[in-house]
């Protein structure tokens, strides 16, 4: 499922709501979500999962093309668990398939 | 600070202009559409942000750490998320603490 995809099946879903308001407003979900990983700041969604940061530390690379050792910087990289809701049904449904 | 449904449904009502309770509800559809793609095995790719995979796992050997006793995990589908190049280049300059 792409996002487009993710955007029609919304607005099938919430009949309701004009088409453009439904692609604005999973965009501005999106853009939420980066932005509150780009200050830092943890995403709970119960029934989903959290998004947090995790650090990498500073660490010697190597260029790949010349061999040359590159000192590279300390990072931080965005993480996924999901919740318990989200664990339970992708695997009931798997469970579901091989019976 | 985290960021919940609960602020994502607000800023729909001020960005967007839904209603709260239009609001509410399309942050709740989001999840729940997401969810229900995962759970029919697909991938859903949210560009920009980045894509839920699913990984299938073998049963493998276990133990219950309390008792000691061996007990085999079933084999199971978990989700797992690759962050987009986007939002990786915006969240590896995050400078706050190193956990």
């Amino acid at each position: 499922m792409t996002k487009s995809e993710l955007i029609e099946a919304l607005a099938r879903r919430q009949t309701h709501l004009a088409f453009g308001d439904v692609e604005l407003a999973v965009k501005s979900v999106i853009e939420q979500m980066s932005h509150a990983l780009a200050q830092g700041e943890r995403i709970e969604v119960r029934g989903f999962g959290s998004f947090a940061l995790h650090y990498r530390p500073p660490r010697m690379g190597r260029n790949p093309k010349t061999g040359e050792a590159v000192a590279l910087p300390g990072k931080h990289v965005p993480h996924f668990k999901p919740g318990k809701e989200l664990r339970e049904r992708v695997n009931l449904a798997l469970q579901a398939e091989m019976a | 600070m985290a960021l919940t449904k609960a602020e994502m449904a607000e800023r729909l009502f001020l960005e967007v202009g839904l209603n709260k309770r239009e609001a509410k509800e399309f942050v709740d559809a989001y999840f729940e559409v997401v969810r229900e793609a995962l759970e029919r095995g697909e991938q859903v790719k949210l560009s920009g942000f980045g894509n839920f995979d699913l990984r299938q796992k073998n049963q493998r050997p276990g133990r219950n750490p309390k008792t000691g006793e061996e007990i085999p995990i079933s084999a199971r589908r978990v989700v797992t998320f690759r962050p987009g190049q986007k939002l990786k280049v915006r969240v590896e300059s995050y400078a706050g603490p190193r956990e």
